[in-house]
Formats: structure tokens, C-alpha cells, sequence
């Protein structure tokens, strides 16, 4: 019965749907204020059923209700409550409507938080909201429907992929939908922006926070599955360029560079038809990771169960959806005339800087991943394009990026005076030599490159450093009023510079765990001990533990440094009987400046175990910096500008307050 | 009043658009089965290689290397793999299984570095009987590999009757590696059966 109100509700939501997509746009080109009042009711009644559905399939989940075929197929009695929920995203069908609830949530709060917006750009916006909303709705009931029954039910039901039985990808996918939904946003308002023939300030006002969020969101996402493959794939790495990886980190470099486009249109009324074209591509890049994904054409470690009716479904909404706004681009963007000149050095220009390498980069990304499906398409064979095409593409992009981060972000607008933000940076410049020297010098093996990599991470860090003491005053006034003035810097001010240093912190913890990474391998037998990096770590012994839904094979380990008990570590190798397959889970003790990470192997038979033992110095760093990276989006989200909402249409030839 | 620089995007998806339906078509309708791509080496002589063992391998792990001659004598299958390579992980319990089922495994090791390739072996297990390491690529290219893994069953004459592209999976043991090693076991009757027996993909 409960399944049957879910795929009720389905088909509720859809319907509505069809009226939030049609007829508001119809009342805003006809200014009918009565059409056009449709689409808040509608997008609030979409939400409410789309969340029916959703809970509905939760409580199949929850109850193991077999009768239902997806629950059957992906989960387990046995299985932990946390991993009974995270089955309803952790397939193809639960994973779609996890994703049509987010959209439908974007829609909601337009609808609630939009009533600042201008009548006919909100309508115009829903009602693209509402146009997405059918077409996915429609590939959920025609293509994957979640609440199809089981006739006979089976007394016990398969079991979800036991890699995917983990509280890090239990997250994962949530908040990468909420970054690819998110762009839903900035997509909505570009077309409707296009439609209107105008862009303008104020615009750019309404489109950053929803940008933001998306962009926050998807970097939380991506970095919980690279922590995810730290930890559980069991070999020290943390990204690999899977195409299923790239297909994340596409939209993730997009929606980075529209941040900074949107910025410019907002400030300088500028660069409008980039943007416009940026935020297309977003949500663009998005669809495109859920097609690749969901149509088999991309095999990996993400792959649902893929059939080719919904790559053609998919395909299908990328062509009307993308397709159809990329023409629309073609014949408006013309008309859209740009404001503010600037000099070449200036914010500016530092932000078109910005945009041409991270769209450069975005290029290569994209080649590097489709390349072999378009190859294999004309039938050019199979190839396979691995990390060393990205770390020698990719990299060389990014260098320039971090350089002129500090610079530009200190830059003033119209037009910079470039030497003299230099000798304001000269603490940056001069820590990043300190580092530089200092790595040198602990690093016996003077590897330069990494040498400098590591002045970078200090440049970008000091960069901001500055960049915040220069607006605050710090040392050139009394401290009270350096305090005075830090309160009243706009939030997005501190958004930006903590932002900016979580890169530095980041690429400090990259280069150091590819540099200094330490391993140990060996048989160990009990009571043998294994020195790595001023640690010393001790084999106790191992034994069969049971969990909930698996037994596992437990490794005990004293780690110790100078004599002294740091902790003690269980590395274990998990075996799922229901899902007849076996996961290895590391051990890691984690400290401010590094991981020592312990896997257990298998036995020699002669009571020896193989075992790895790594040192990863600054790995957390990685993680860290993603984590400060989504703080500082979220910092910047709170700006007191984004959240009084903008001023009205009528103010826009008024110059912008200029805050920054 | 159309301008061609904004043309530009929307010509750049049309031409993606066509490569992915054109793609969609051939999975599809097409029947061509991205995990199971025809290769022109089914019932061919194996080609002629003699491979080195990994180099430096612990005093535990005697695996000894790999060349032609030693694929005669029994049904064997073939690996291609390499530690880099994230599916052969996966893939490698479902080895494991079948070498404790007494199947015949041999492996490829593709341009690896000997350690990581001797760390992948200690770490999860061996299921190889024998390891030949193929540091230039060209054995892989003489055997016509497209992608890693990659699984043949090779008959007891030596001959290739079955190429398996990408991971096998743990549902394929039964139904499709199982019932290849059994067929391989009889001589070739209908060539043309063999080779494109089973169902790839999943």
C-alpha cells in the first residue's frame, strides 16, 4: 500500500510539474499575473509529493518491505539502519528520485524565499524548474520506477554492494546531487535571463547564492568520495581520474569559474553573455555525468545496473535540455550588451584569468575522459587515457591559477596597479620562499619541484593573510579598531580569503602525500615490530570478529613513538556473506600533519600476515582544505548582501555600493 | 542577427550529441556489447611471447614468468592486469575463487612497476600460476588487448577460443566463465561458436 501512495505521488508530481513548466511561462509573456501565479503553488504541491514518494520508499526500506523490487535487489535484514536509508540512494531508481527531490526543493525555495524577484523572472525561472522537473519525473515513471512489486515477495532480499555499506558514501551521493541539482539554478535563471534579453546586476545578485550553495554542496560531495577511496579502497590513494570521478569534477570546475564570472556581472554589469554561457555549461556538465553514468557507456566502480533505453531516455533531456538552451544562447546572447570597460590589469581582468584556465581545464578534463568513448564511437578501437595524461595537462593549468589567486584577489577593479599589489604581497612572497627553503632543507632529497609546490600552498595561504590584514588595518591601526573593522568586512570578504587559503592548505597536503609518502611491507608475525617515520608499530595478532551483516578478520597493532603508546590500530577484511564479497577497511590514525594507515593482508599459513604500512604526511590536509573550501563558500553564503536580497530593477543604473 | 562566435557552443554539442547517439546506437540496437568487443585472435595460435617474472618478488611469492609454450598442456585462463588499475582490484577475489577451484590462471602483468605489482600479489592474494611481465605493452598488443582487465580461455592446444573485455563480475563465474572453461575442455567443432558464447556485460 505505501508503495503504491509513493508511485501515486510520482505521478501526482509529475502532473504538476507539467502545469509549473507550461503555464507560468505562458502568464510571464503575456504579463498574466493570474498565470504566472501558478508556479509558486505548483513547485510547493511538486516538493510535498516528490517527498511523499521519497518517504514512502524510505519506509519500504526501513520495514524491508521484499515485496517491493528495488528493496529486494538492494538491501538486506541484516543489514545496519543507517545502510537500510542509504539504500534507498545507494541504486539507480532511489539515487533518481533522491535527485528529483533536491530539484524539487530548489523549487520550493524559489517559490518561498523568491519574492524579492521581479513577477516575471521568477515565473520564468519556476517554470524552467518546472520544465527539468518533467523531464525527469517522466524518466522516473517510464524508465525507473522505483515502486514496482515482487510477486511472489522473497523471504530475504540480496544486499546493497558492501563497498558501498560505509557512513563516508552513505553522504556522498546527497550532497553531489545537491551540487548538480544546485546549478539547476543558475540554469533556470540564465534561460530565463536569456528569454528576457536582459542581464543585469541584479541578476547576477540572484543567481551567486544559488551558485554558492551548489558549488559548496558539490565540493562537500566530491570530497567525501575521495576520502571514501582514501580510506576504503585500501591503497593510499585518494583520486584517480575515473572517468565516473571526472564526471563530478567537470561541473565542480565550471561552476568555479561562474562563482567568479557571476562576480563580475554583479560588480561591473560586464562579461554577462560568459556567464550566461558558463551557467548553461554547469548544469550542462551535470546532466552529462548522469547520462555517462546512467547509460553504461562509462564502466567503473560508480556503474548502476545500466540498461541503453535510459541512456537514450537521458540523452534525449541532454539534447532538448541543453541543446535547446544553447540555441537559445546563439540567437540572444548577441543582444546582451556589455557595461564596465576595464584595463587588462585589473579584478577584472584577473577573474577573465581565472575563467580562461579554469575553462582550459575544464577542456582538458572533458577530453581526456570522452576521448576514448568518442574514439571507440568511430571506431577508432579502445583506448584508455589514465592520470598521466591529467597530471600533465591538468597541472600545468593549475600553476598559473594558484599564482595569481593572491594578486588578483587584492587587485582593484576598473584598473590595478600591479607592482604595487606585489610589494603589498611581499610577506606572502617572502613565506613562500621560507617555505621553500625550509622544505629544502628537511627534505634531504631536495626534490625542487615539490619544493616549490609547497611555496605555493604558502604563497596562497599568506596571500590571504594579507589580503584580510591590508582591509582590517592589522598593524597600522590601534588593534580595537583593527577588530572594528574586521566585524564590519563583508562576510564574502572572509568567504573569499578562506577560501583561497583551504586552496593552499589543500595543495600543501597533495604534494607532500605524493612526495614524502613512506611504506612498509612485510609478513609480521605476532610480536614483531615495524619502525616507519618515528613510529614504531607492533603486530599484536589477528582473529575472527563478528559484525552485524559480515565477519570480519581483525588485525591488532600498537602504535608507538619513542617507547610510548600513541594508540592501538584494527585494521580488518570484511566479508559479506549475503552479498558474497569482501571489503578491506584500513586502519588510520590520523594527526595534524599525517596518517600512519595500516591494511591487513593474508596469511602466509605459517602464523606470518602481510601487511602494509603507510606514512602519509599532510594527507588530512587534502580534506582539510575541501572542508575549509565549502566553509568559506558557506561564510561568503551568509553575506549580508546576498541574504537582504538584492535592490529592485529600477536601481540598477545606480553604481553598485562598493564594499570590497 | 546571429553571430558566429555564439554559434559556436551549440555546434560543439551537436557534434556530442551525435558521437553519444551514434555510441547509444551501437550498445543498444547495435548489439555491439562494450564488454565483449570480436577480436580477431578467437581460435588463433596464442601469439609468441616470453615474459620475464616480476622482478624482486618476496621469497614467498615464487611465481615463475610466462611464455608461449607453457599455455599447452590444459585449459588456462589468461589476465591481463596490472596494480594501477582500479577494476583489476576488483576483479581480483573472483581470481582468487577460481584459482582455489583448481582453474589454470596465468597473468599478464602490463606495464607495472614491479613493486606495486609485488605488493598488489602479497596484499590480496595469488591466484596466478604464472606471471609474465609485459613492460613495453607489446605482448598486449600482439595479444589485441583492448582495455584492462582483460580475461582469454585458452584451450589445451594453445589456441585462444574467448576474449573477456573489462572486469569479470562475481555472477559471471557461473554462468559464463564456468561453462567457456568446460567448453574450451572439447575440441572446436562450430568455430563460429566459439568466441561469442555466453552473455558479457551485466
Amino acid at each position: 500500500m505505501i508503495a503504491e501512495i509513493g508511485h501515486y505521488a510520482v505521478v501526482l508530481a509529475f502532473m504538476l510539474s507539467i502545469a509549473q513548466g507550461i503555464l507560468p511561462l505562458i502568464g510571464a509573456h503575456r504579463n498574466d499575473t493570474a498565470l504566472m501565479g501558478v508556479a509558486a503553488p505548483a513547485a510547493c504541491g511538486q516538493f510535498m509529493f516528490v517527498l511523499i514518494a521519497f518517504c514512502a520508499l524510505t519506509y519500504a526500506y526501513v520495514v524491508s518491505d521484499f515485496s517491493v523490487a528495488l528493496v529486494a535487489q538492494t538491501s538486506h535484514t541484516l543489514k545496519p539502519m543507517l545502510y537500510k536509508v542509504s539504500g534507498v540512494w545507494g541504486n539507480h531508481e532511489g539515487s533518481m528520485l533522491l535527485w528529483i527531490l533536491i530539484l524539487a526543493l530548489f523549487g520550493l525555495m524559489v517559490a518561498r524565499f523568491g519574492r524579492n524577484l521581479p513577477a516575471g523572472l521568477r515565473a520564468r525561472v519556476l517554470g524552467i524548474q518546472g520544465l527539468i522537473g518533467i523531464g525527469f519525473l517522466a524518466f522516473l515513471l517510464f524508465t525507473s520506477n522505483p515502486f514496482l512489486r515482487l510477486d511472489p515477495a522473497p523471504f530475504e532480499g540480496q544486499g546493497l554492494n558492501p563497498l558501498l555499506q560505509d557512513p563516508g558514501l552513505a553522504f556522498h551521493p546527497p550532497f553531489l546531487y545537491l551540487g548538480y541539482v544546485g546549478f539547476s539554478m543558475a540554469f533556470s535563471f540564465a534561460v530565463a535571463a536569456l528569454i528576457e534579453g536582459r542581464v543585469d546586476p541584479a541578476w547576477a545578485r540572484w543567481v551567486r547564492p544559488w551558485t554558492l550553495v551548489a558549488w559548496t554542496a558539490l565540493t562537500i560531495g566530491i570530497a567525501l568520495g575521495s576520502w571514501w577511496a582514501y580510506y576504503e579502497l585500501g591503497w593510499g590513494g585518494w583520486w584517480f581520474w575515473d572517468p565516473v570521478e571526472n564526471a563530478s569534477f567537470l561541473p565542480w570546475l565550471v561552476g568555479t569559474a561562474l562563482l567568479h564570472s557571476a562576480l563580475v556581472v554583479e560588480r561591473r554589469d560586464t562579461l554577462k553573455s560568459w556567464t550566461i554561457l558558463l551557467a548553461i555549461i554547469a548544469f550542462g556538465m551535470s546532466l552529462l555525468g548522469t547520462f555517462l553514468v546512467r547509460s553504461g557507456l562509462l564502466t567503473s566502480v560508480h556503474t548502476f545496473a545500466t540498461d541503453p533505453e535510459r541512456g537514450v531516455f537521458i540523452l534525449g533531456l541532454l539534447i532538448v535540455v541543453i541543446g535547446g538552451s544553447l540555441v537559445l544562447y546563439a540567437i540572444r546572447a548577441p543582444m546582451l550588451k556589455g557595461g564596465g570597460l576595464f584595463a587588462p590589469v585589473s579584478r577584472e581582468g584577473a577573474l577573465v584569468l581565472n575563467n580562461l584556465l579554469l575553462a582550459t581545464a575544464t577542456a582538458v578534463v572533458f577530453l581526456g575522459t570522452l576521448y576514448p568513448l568518442a574514439l571507440d564511437a568511430i571506431g577508432g578501437g579502445k583506448v584508455s587515457v589514465g592520470a598521466p595524461f591529467f597530471n600533465a595537462t591538468f597541472v600545468p593549468l593549475m600553476v598559473p591559477l594558484l599564482i595569481a589567486c593572491p594578486v588578483g584577489a587584492m587587485m582593484a577593479w576598473k584598473r590595478g596597479d600591479l607592482p604595487g599589489v606585489v610589494g603589498r604581497l611581499k610577506v606572502a612572497v617572502g613565506l613562500a620562499l621560507l617555505v621553500v627553503l625550509a622544505t629544502v632543507m628537511i627534505d634531504g632529497n631536495t626534490d625542487i619541484v615539490a619544493a616549490l609546490a609547497m611555496g605555493v600552498a604558502a604563497w596562497l595561504v599568506g596571500g590571504a593573510a594579507v589580503d584580510l590584514a591590508e582591509r582590517t588595518g592589522l598593524f597600522r591601526i590601534s588593534l580595537s579598531d583593527t577588530l572594528r573593522r574586521a566585524a564590519n568586512l563583508p562576510r564574502s570578504a572572509w568567504g573569499t580569503a578562506i577560501a583561497h587559503s583551504a586552496l593552499g592548505i589543500m595543495v600543501a597536503g597533495i604534494t607532500a602525500s605524493s612526495s614524502w609518502q613512506t611504506e612498509r611491507i612485510q609478513i609480521v608475525r605476532p610480536g614483531d615490530t615495524v619502525e616507519l617515520a618515528g613510529y614504531e608499530v607492533t603486530f599484536k595478532g589477528a582473529g575472527n570478529v563478528p559484525g552485524p551483516n559480515y565477519t570480519a578478520l581483525r588485525g591488532t597493532f600498537e602504535l608507538t613513538a619513542n617507547g610510548r603508546r600513541v594508540t592501538m590500530l584494527y585494521p580488518e577484511k570484511r566479508d559479506y556473506p549475503a552479498e558474497k564479497s569482501s571489503t578491506t577497511e584500513a586502519a588510520i590514525h590520523t594527526t595534524p600533519i599525517a596518517d600512519v594507515y595500516v591494511v591487513l593482508g593474508d596469511s602466509d599459513g605459517k602464523g606470518g600476515w602481510a601487511t602494509r604500512i603507510y606514512h602519509n604526511p599532510l594527507v588530512p590536509w587534502i580534506w582539510a582544505g575541501a572542508i575549509f573550501m565549502a566553509i568559506g563558500g558557506m561564510v561568503s553564503l551568509s553575506d549580508r548582501r546576498l541574504r537582504v536580497g538584492a535592490p529592485k530593477r529600477a536601481a540598477r543604473k545606480t553604481p553598485v555600493a562598493e564594499a570590497a | 542577427m546571429l553571430r558566429p562566435l555564439t554559434l559556436i557552443p551549440v555546434a560543439v554539442f551537436a557534434v556530442l550529441a551525435v558521437v553519444f547517439a551514434v555510441y547509444l546506437w551501437q550498445v543498444g540496437p547495435g548489439g555491439k556489447d562494450i564488454s565483449k568487443i570480436p577480436s580477431a585472435m578467437i581460435n588463433k595460435p596464442a601469439p609468441q611471447f616470453d615474459l620475464k617474472p616480476i622482478a624482486n618478488l618476496p621469497a614467498r611469492l615464487k611465481i615463475p614468468g610466462l611464455k608461449t609454450a607453457d599455455l599447452k598442456g590444459g585449459v588456462s585462463l589468461v589476465n591481463v592486469w596490472a596494480s594501477w588499475c582500479p577494476p583489476c582490484r576488483i576483479e581480483h577475489p573472483v581470481l582468487m575463487n577460481l584459482a582455489q577451484q583448481g582453474v589454470t590462471i596465468y597473468g599478464i602483468n602490463y606495464k607495472d612497476k614491479p613493486e606495486d605489482a609485488a605488493r598488489f600479489l602479497d596484499q590480496l592474494g595469488n591466484p596466478f600460476k604464472k606471471v609474465g611481465v609485459d613492460n613495453t605493452g607489446r605482448t598486449a598488443i600482439d595479444w589485441g588487448v583492448y582495455g584492462y582487465p582483460e580475461t582469454f580461455v585458452v584451450d589445451a592446444s594453445g589456441h585462444i577460443r574467448y576474449r573477456h573485455v573489462g572486469q569479470i563480475y562475481p555472477h559471471q563465474l557461473e554462468s559464463l566463465i564456468l561453462p567457456l572453461l568446460k567448453q574450451a575442455a572439447q575440441p572446436v567443432t562450430d568455430s563460429s561458436k566459439a568466441g561469442s558464447a555466453g552473455a558479457g556485460g551485466s
